[in-house]
Formats: structure tokens, sequence, C-alpha cells
């Protein structure tokens, strides 16, 4: 069985965003990337896979050289081989069509992304993928087992969980509940060490035309002072609420 | 040309994301100078059909036989509606983050996700959406012919524009390639991304136990319960209440976090709320500076004598 795991680097979660040039772009400046949260959840469901089934498991990402440490944390952490499509990802479109260019040269049984992004919170990649795949696509996937054929699985819908059975190949949007929390692999000692001897093969983009561009960004508005209110005096914050915020 | 509106339904019924979907689109057909077209999927009466009506949508095509579910034939369906619409709308369910980027790949359209702005140039589309886990607003420029949006919940307002609507149902049937084995649906609870009101705790409450008069404070206000993500990890609660970067990124008009210290990752999914209270024993936490209101003081006392004064209110 053959896992691929598409893996988004962002910035850490304790990041303060800045922006640069007239604020049309991100300031990488100072930042620490990181796997993207959700794709951690599958990279360590993907290794999992891989001890149970014997599967091998490829790591993709789209990016620039700048994300290779990321790559190698996930090598570490027990992927196989690694590709990194040269690219600075510039929206959804174009970054799932290199991923989806890459699959139709090698095919794979399951294909596992996150539900979102952390950086630009498209949510939109592994749909675009299965799109141009002809594939099913499994979003907000918290539960999966599978034998390498077919798969069952769970998915977050609004309001509950959907339980659901399909056949190989499949792309999911995966989240917390593929794995615990608990159960998230960090790299070891040996798994840096052998990390580094493990192929990391760098391919060219096929079309770099997009269908959507970022203009400019601003931070959100900040916040007044808070008011403090006595745990004396409860009632004053309900007569806030009802009067004043007029949010009850 | 039209608006085409995914129009989502549970169960047979539309909620409100759907409705405010409709009226972005109704407000946003004036700028384009054209009408509102909503697509359905799944059985759903008339009645309810036509309600689309009092909110602006024109026309209405109720697919009955189509699985909301099934991402694939839903994604086809609207391919086959979009005729020459320029601009398709979604409210950002679950749902339709599927049919959404799928519809983007087969129309060649760019798709925004997450909008929180109305469009105000109809030959050059702009919106503001949500970024980096809400850290950041960032304004997107459509550079393809048709446009993709998937509107923020709780972030547009519904309006009551009533218009002549004609109704077309459509037995189309499309097989799907996913069976669904079973389905767990938190009956009569309030959605929590779709919910005006939010009651959320933390580690301060210490045992799953003492949720009691989270739900009870919940319940009075007609609030959806949240956590932090600590309390999900360790089974206080389940994972769908863990909300911040890494759970549900949510918007309500009043957030109330009990014992919940306020980490940038619990900030980054629900600074967006228009009003926070917090109350902490601690009054150094870090979600004092991010509130708008603040009690300092012992969940266990203060959250009954809040329950008590939002009955009072209620009752007069
Ligand atoms: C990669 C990553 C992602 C993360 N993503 C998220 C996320 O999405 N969402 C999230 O919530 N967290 C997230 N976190 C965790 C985050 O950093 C914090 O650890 C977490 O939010 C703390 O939860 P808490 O406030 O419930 O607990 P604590 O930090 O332990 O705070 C408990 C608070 O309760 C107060 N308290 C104690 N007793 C009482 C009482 N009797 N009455 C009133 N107050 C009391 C204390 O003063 C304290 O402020 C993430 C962390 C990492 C590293
Ligand atoms: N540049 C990228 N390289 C590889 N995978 C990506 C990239 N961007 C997004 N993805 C995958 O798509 C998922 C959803 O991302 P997004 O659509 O950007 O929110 C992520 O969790 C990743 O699994």
């Amino acid at each position: 069985m053959k896992i691929l795991v598409c893996i988004s680097s962002v910035p850490d979660t304790t990041s303060k965003i800045n922006f640069t040039d007239n604020n049309s772009k991100f300031d990488t400046n100072g930042i620490q990337f990181v796997i993207n949260p959700y794709d951690e959840f599958g990279l360590t469901k993907a290794v999992m896979l891989k001890e149970q089934l014997q599967a091998t498991v490829t790591v993709i990402t789209v990016g620039d050289a700048t994300t290779e440490p990321v790559i190698r944390k996930a090598l570490a952490i027990g992927a196989d081989n690694a590709i990194r499509v040269n690219l600075k990802a510039l929206d959804s479109y174009s970054t799932a069509r290199e991923i989806a260019n890459y699959i139709k040269e090698n095919p794979f049984d399951l294909i596992i992304a996150g539900k979102e992004s952390s950086d630009y919170n498209g949510g939109a990649v592994p749909g675009i993928i299965s799109d141009i795949l002809e594939i099913p696509f499994i979003n907000a996937c918290n539960g999966l087992s599978t034998d390498g054929n077919s798969a069952e699985l769970k998915r977050e819908i609004d309001g509950g969980i959907e339980t659901l059975k399909i056949n190989l190949p499949i792309i999911i949007g995966g989240q917390k509940g593929l794995v615990e929390e608990s159960e998230l692999r960090i790299p070891n000692m040996r798994g840096i060490m052998t990390s580094r001897s493990k192929p990391l093969e760098v391919i060219e983009p096929n079309q770099t035309s997009t269908l959507t561009e970022s203009v400019l960004f601003e931070k959100p508005v900040q916040k007044g002072e808070c008011k403090i209110i006595s745990s004396d005096n409860v009632r004053e914050l309900v007569n806030e609420l009802h009067n004043i915020a007029k949010v009850i | 040309m039209s608006i085409l509106v995914y129009a989502e339904s549970w169960e047979g019924k539309f909620r409100k994301n759907t409705l405010e979907a409709i009226s972005y689109a109704k407000k946003t057909s004036s700028l384009f100078q054209t009408d509102v077209k909503a697509v359905t999927c799944g059985i759903i009466d008339n009645n309810e059909l036509e309600r689309l009506g009092e909110f602006g949508a024109n026309k209405v095509v109720s697919y009955p036989n189509i699985i909301k579910s099934d991402g694939k034939a839903v994604a086809s369906i609207l391919q086959q509606e979009v005729e020459e619409s320029q601009l398709i709308i979604f409210s950002n369910t679950f749902n339709a983050k599927i049919i959404a980027s799928r519809i983007s790949s087969k129309l060649k359209a760019g798709l925004v996700t997450n909008v929180i702005s109305y469009i105000t140039n109809s030959s050059d589309i702009c919106v503001k959406k949500q970024s980096f886990s809400s850290k950041a607003i960032e304004t997107v420029r459509l550079k393809s012919k048709i446009g993709i949006l998937s509107l923020s919940p709780n972030a547009f307002e519904i309006k009551n524009d009533s218009v002549d609507v004609v109704i077309e149902v459509k037995d189309q049937k499309i097989d799907s390639e996913i069976i669904i084995l079973g389905k767990d649906i938190n009956k009569g609870k309030i959605s929590l991304s779709e919910a005006e009101i939010v009651v959320s705790a933390g580690r301060g409450l210490k045992a799953p136990e003492n949720w009691g008069m989270v739900e009870e404070l919940a319940e009075i206000l007609g609030a959806a319960t949240a956590c932090s993500k600590p309390v999900s990890d360790i089974g206080w609660r389940p994972h769908s209440e863990h909300v911040g970067q890494t759970g549900k990124a949510i918007a309500p008009n009043l957030y109330i976090a009990i014992g919940i210290s306020g980490a940038i990752q619990h900030l980054a999914g629900v600074n967006s709320s228009k009003v926070m209270v917090v109350i902490n024993t601690d009054p150094e936490a870090p979600f004092f500076k991010a509130a708008d209101y603040g009690i300092i003081g012992d969940a266990f006392e203060v959250v009954p004598k809040l329950i008590e004064e939002f009955k009072n209110l209620k009752d007069n």
C-alpha cells in the first residue's frame, strides 16, 4: 500500500504575524515554521498504517527551499521519502494542481491532507486534488481504518459524526481523531539521524497560473480596555450585556 | 446570469447560515444587476423551498434525489446549474468545503473561503477573509471569470426581502461512491459554528463533573458550549467542542470564557467574537487583555450567580 501525506509548512502557533511590502506579503522574518497541525495527525496516522500494513509513506510539499527543515522533520517522524515541488505556494488551485500532477505520474492508494492549513485557511487543496484525480474526498476526517483495499472512516459533519465505507484510492482532509493528541509522534534521535539520508526529491512545477491573489493584509482592530466588574456585582455584567452591548 | 447559491439543508430544513448566504447573494445581485438562483439537494418540502423567496431568491431548483453528503454528485449538479452565473455563494460548512473546492476545480473558478466582506466592485472582485487563524484579515482578488465565495458564519445579516419565487424540482439521480454506515447527530443541540452565544470553559473547572453549571448557563442563554484544547484532549468534553487555532474558529456575538487562561492559540479561534467576557481567578490571565468584560473571581461562585441574574432578566 502506498500512502502520500500532503504537508503544508506553516508558522508555529505562537507566532506573531506581520506583513511587508505595503502589507501585501507575509513577513517570514523570525518565524519558526512547523508541520501544519492537522497534517501532523495525518502523518502520524500514515506512520502507524505503515507499521501495521507494510505501507510506504511519501510526503509532498509545494514550497521553496525554506520548507526543507519541515520536510526533514516529517522524514524524522517516519516517512520513507519526500517530494518537494519547487514552487512558492501561490494559491489553492496551483498548489493542488502540482500535487495532483505528481500523483497522476505516481499513483497512491491513500492520500492524506489536512482539513485546513493554519496560514491561509483555505480548506481547498484536497478537494481540488480529488476533482482533478476523480477520486472521493472525505473532509474533516476523524477516524480511519483500512486493509489496503477499502476504508472505513469517520468524519465530522455540521452537528454530528458520520461513519462511511469506501473503496480506495481516496483523499482525506484529516484532523484530530485520526490519531489522538497523545499518540502524536515526535522525532527521536534515531529518526533524526536516518532522516538525513532519506531521499528528498525536488521537482519543478508544471505551470504557475493562479485563480486568486492576495492583495492586502490587515490586523484585526484592537479591542478597547477590558471592563472589570466585581464578582460581588454580576448583575452589572448582565446589565452591560443586555443594555449596552445588546448581545443578550 | 444569476448569482448562484448552494442552499444547504439539514434534515429537510434550511438553517441560519443558508439564509445568510441567500441574503448575501440578494444584496450582491443589485451590484451585478442580476437575480438570485438557489440550488438545493435532498428532500425538502415546498413551504421550506418557498421560504428562500422571503430572503431574495428568485428561483429555487431542488434535487430531492441527490444526497448532500456526496460532494462529487452535488458538485456536478452545480456545474450543470451554473449557466451564465459569475458568482457562486456557499456558507462555510464542512459540506460546503467539499463541494466548493470541487466546483472550483471543474470551472477553473477562484475560491475564497471564510469570507467576511461584501463585494464593492463588480468588475474587479475583491473580498476580505479571515486568515492566519484569525490573526489577520486578507483581501483576496479573484482573477478568474467565475468566482466562488464561502461565507464565514455569523458575519452577515439575514434580511427579509421578499420576491416572487419560482420553484423547480428535478428528479435526477447520481449513484454515490460512498456508503454511509451511520450518522450520529447531536440532536437538539445548537451548532457551535452558527451559535450567536457560546459559553466555553477550560481547565480552571478542574473536573468533567463540574460542567453542569456551564451547560445550565448555556441553556438559559440559548447558547452552544465549547471548551479549550486540553479539556478535550483529556476527554472531559468531546473534540467537537474544542475551539482555537487547531480546533474550530468561531465568531459569535457573545463568547463567555470560564476558567480559560487565554493562550494565543485559544484566542486565535475566538477573537472574532463581537463581545468577549472572561471569568478567571487570576487577574494576570492573558484573557483579560483580549476580553471586553472581565470578572476576577472563582467560577464556582460567579457562574451560579450569573445563572440567577440571567434567569431574572429572562423572567422580566
Ligand atoms: C500546537 C498547539 C496548538 C494549540 N491549539 C489550541 C487550540 O486550538 N485551542 C486551545 O484552547 N488551546 C490550544 N493550545 C493550548 C494552549 O496553548 C493552552 O495550553 C490552552 O488553551 C490552555 O487551556 P486552559 O486555558 O483551559 O487551561 P490553563 O492554561 O490551565 O488555564 C486555566 C485557567 O483557569 C483559571 N482558573 C483556575 N481555577 C479557576 C476557578 N476556580 N475559577 C476561575 N478560573 C480558574 C486559571 O487562573 C487559568 O487561567 C495549543 C497549543 C499548542 C502547542
Ligand atoms: N503548499 C502545500 N504543500 C503540500 N500540501 C499542502 C500545501 N498547502 C496545503 N496543503 C495540504 O492541503 C491541506 C489544506 O490546505 P489549505 O487548502 O491550504 O487550507 C493542508 O492541510 C495540506 O495537507
